[in-house]
């Protein structure tokens, strides 16, 4: 009779900046004074472009909108550490991700405009993925082409703590093991997936912990300390391009709702939103900043001010391209080459259909008593 | 006696009658408890049924394969698919699984689950939220396909799903949700699956729909000049091809009205079995009015994509002129 330990596993919580805005040196990545007020202004313009997308919404002139404050940090700390090279495979949350990767607020705005320009991605981007943790094997793709050819690069994948509970995921870190694809999984895990609390997900004590099982390592990270989410990365990153792929797991909040159509009031508490906007990311970075003497009023002000300008333009940008919607088009990217009927659909909805842009008022039907739309109905 | 119902409001009373009836019925999936759905279609019911109401984790395939396991232990589980669209997270518990248990197993085991999900656009939704794959799930054989188009059927073909021995895959038009109030009986109210409605008797022209496309072709056919006779068809597998037969061979026309592309849609399927059977009745070919072949487009474009009142009469005059 044989009984041994065979295995033994433990998962790491990394923090660089606590939640006063204190730094632990030895937990700092290397960063010059440009990057750090860069890394700023991104998580401001982020949370900016929320709040502003949200009232846009509110007012009608936009779809359902996803809004990502609160995460500000995740994102942009882990999107910095990405070169321009390796590729971003994203959910649907992204803002502040994309923004960082140089794509123009006017392109996350049509999106939410429902234009497919929205979705027209540049460089090594992937367009938003609405099916959860689905993007997650693409991602396992892509690395995978990354070893296969050699490359020196790496590709970054996100997706939530609702995401881990889909066979995706889990499939998608089992392969990329394997496969030694150049991976790295990005979890935010932002406490609730629309109703359902982290605990509601899953028994495990991380979800770090979830990528012991395909064999790669896993990490936890505090979220909303935007340095420590940019070390943890770009250490993740440099072993995914030997072809060890990692999991972060970065605790971090969900300030506000789901998306537009979803109100938290419903099954969260006032205590507990209060206690995670004790742990902003911004405020804890400014904080930072201020003490290493990169940040005074003037300079917080001129950025404030250079955002607004920026934001107003891109919005006007944004309703300009929503004017110039050619409904046909719909039939102009289905294939490479249109075959004969859908061809002959086109040139039958070009003769008939109704070609005059529309507008972008409404969202998802009546989610909640306050603040979810009714669906228009023209039989009312 | 009979209530006005919103038909999301009418789901809800289906469900929690039949929650209240069979304590064997579960109500299950992403935010159906203490949210009430993202839809409101299961609000209170997780404190008035705190045994029999869950939330899941964010898995549409544990949604679908749960759904297998507690059919055939005994459980009547009634699944909820946030959207339509995500089911195929979880389409191979389906297709593998609940719609063969009953003929691989010769009837040991079988599993009588209801899967509900929202479906089709017209609701400026996110990618993803506005697809109709109704004749995706009448290809697969061993599970009933039903789709109510008003708040009344809504009501009783959900209790007769529920009721059913065996899966059905209930599609909720989610543009017909909150669209309007109508009468819905009180208490006891069920619809038989498997049989269309005549809606409207007319002589001219027989135009047949489902889900929200009912109230697109209403208005096509209250506003034309043709004396239209409209089949709300309600369940879409097992098809009713008597009732569409019967109607066409009185009035020798017909068209089919679907939001879903128009390539392998259930049009091809309804003009098939009208071939076979009323070939020599028709005065004209019958006619499709449906979704183009392209991906639901997103919002921007999505009034383009769906056929609606002017289409289906367009549609009527070329069965009408030929």
């Amino acid at each position: 009779m044989v009984r041994e330990r065979v295995a033994e596993f433990s998962v790491e919580y990394v923090q660089a900046l606590d939640e006063e805005g204190n730094a632990d040196e030895a937990e700092l990545p290397d960063v010059s004074d440009e990057q750090l007020l860069e890394l700023y202004r991104l998580m401001r313009l982020s949370r900016r472009v929320d709040e502003r997308a949200v009232a846009l919404q509110r007012r009608g002139e936009l779809g359902t909108y996803a809004p990502g404050i609160g995460q500000e940090a995740a994102q942009v700390g882990s999107a910095t550490a990405l070169k321009p090279e390796g590729w971003m495979v994203p959910s649907f949350r992204e803002g502040a991700a994309f923004l960082t990767r140089g794509t123009p607020i006017h392109r996350l705005l049509w999106y939410s405009m429902g234009m497919e320009e929205g979705a027209e991605v540049s460089g090594a981007n992937f367009p938003p993925s609405i099916p959860v943790g689905s993007q997650s094997l693409h991602a396992a793709g892509v690395g995978w082409g990354q070893e296969i050819t050699g490359a020196d690069e790496a590709t970054l994948t996100y997706f939530g703590d609702g995401a881990t509970s889909q066979g995706d995921v889990a499939e998608a870190m089992n392969v990329a093991g394997v496969l030694d694809a150049h991976c790295v999984f990005f979890c935010q895990n932002n406490q609730w997936a629309i109703s359902v609390p982290r605990s509601g997900q899953s028994r495990a004590e991380t979800l770090a912990q979830k990528a012991i099982a395909a064999g790669i390592e896993g990490v936890q990270v505090d979220g909303n300390d935007v340095l420590g989410v940019l070390a943890v990365t770009r250490d993740a990153l440099e072993s995914a391009r030997e072809g060890d792929p990692v999991l972060i797991e970065a605790q971090t909040y969900r300030r506000s709702m789901h998306t537009t159509s979803d109100d938290p009031r419903a099954y969260r508490t006032e205590e507990e939103e209060a206690e995670w906007e004790a742990r902003d990311p911004i405020a804890r970075f400014e904080t930072y900043l201020r003490d290493e003497g990169l940040l005074d009023d003037e300079r917080e002000e001129s950025i404030g001010e250079e955002i607004e300008e920026l934001v107003a333009d891109e919005i006007d940008r944004a309703k300009e391209g929503q004017e110039q919607v050619v409904p046909a088009e719909m039939f102009d990217y289905v294939f490479a080459e249109a075959p004969p009927e859908l061809r002959r659909q086109k040139e039958e909805f070009e003769r008939t259909g109704d070609d005059e842009p529309a507008s972008a008022e409404g969202g998802l039907p009546g989610e909640t008593e306050a603040g979810g739309g009714e669906v228009a109905d023209r039989d009312e | 006696m009979t209530n006005d119902l919103r038909l999301v409001e009418a789901i809800r009373q289906a469900l929690a009658d039949e929650l209240a009836r069979d304590d064997s019925v579960l109500v299950y999936g992403e935010d159906v408890g203490v949210n009430g759905g993202v839809f409101r279609a299961t609000r209170d019911l997780y404190d008035e049924f705190p045994e029999q109401v869950y939330d899941t984790p964010l898995a549409e395939a544990a949604i679908l394969g749960l759904g297998v396991g507690l059919g055939a232990y005994g459980l009547t589980p009634v699944a909820e698919i946030q959207f339509a669209s995500f089911a195929f997270q979880g389409f191979h518990q389906l297709h593998q699984h609940a719609s063969r248990m009953r003929s691989r197993t010769r009837g040991a085991l079988s599993v009588p689950m209801t899967v509900r999900m929202p479906y089709g656009g017209g609701i400026r939704a996110l990618e993803l939220h506005s697809e109709s794959y109704e004749a995706g799930y009448a290809h697969v054989p061993g599970v009933k396909t039903v789709v109510p188009a008003n708040p009344a059927d809504a009501k009783g073909l959900l209790t007769s799903a529920i009721r059913d021995p065996d899966p059905v895959v209930f599609l909720e038009p989610t543009k017909r949700y909150r669209a309007s109030r109508e009468a819905v009986p009180e208490g006891e109210h069920t619809v038989p699956l498997g049989e269309a409605e005549v809606v409207r008797e007319g002589s001219d022209v027989t135009v047949v729909a489902w889900g929200a496309m009912l109230a697109e072709t209403r208005e096509a056919v209250d506003d034309g000049d043709a004396d239209a006779e409209v089949i709300d068809l309600r369940t879409v597998s097992p098809l009713d091809s008597e009732t569409i037969l019967e109607s066409v061979r009185k009035t020798g026309r017909c068209v089919v009205v679907h939001e879903a592309p128009r390539t392998g849609g259930l049009a091809a399927e309804i003009i098939a079995r009208i071939n076979d059977d009323a070939l020599y009745h028709l005065e004209a070919p019958v006619e499709r009015v449906t979704g183009y072949d392209v991906p639901f487009p997103m919002f921007a474009r999505e009034e383009a994509y769906r056929p609606d009142a002017e289409r289906i009469r367009r549609g009527i005059e070329r069965a009408l002129s030929a």
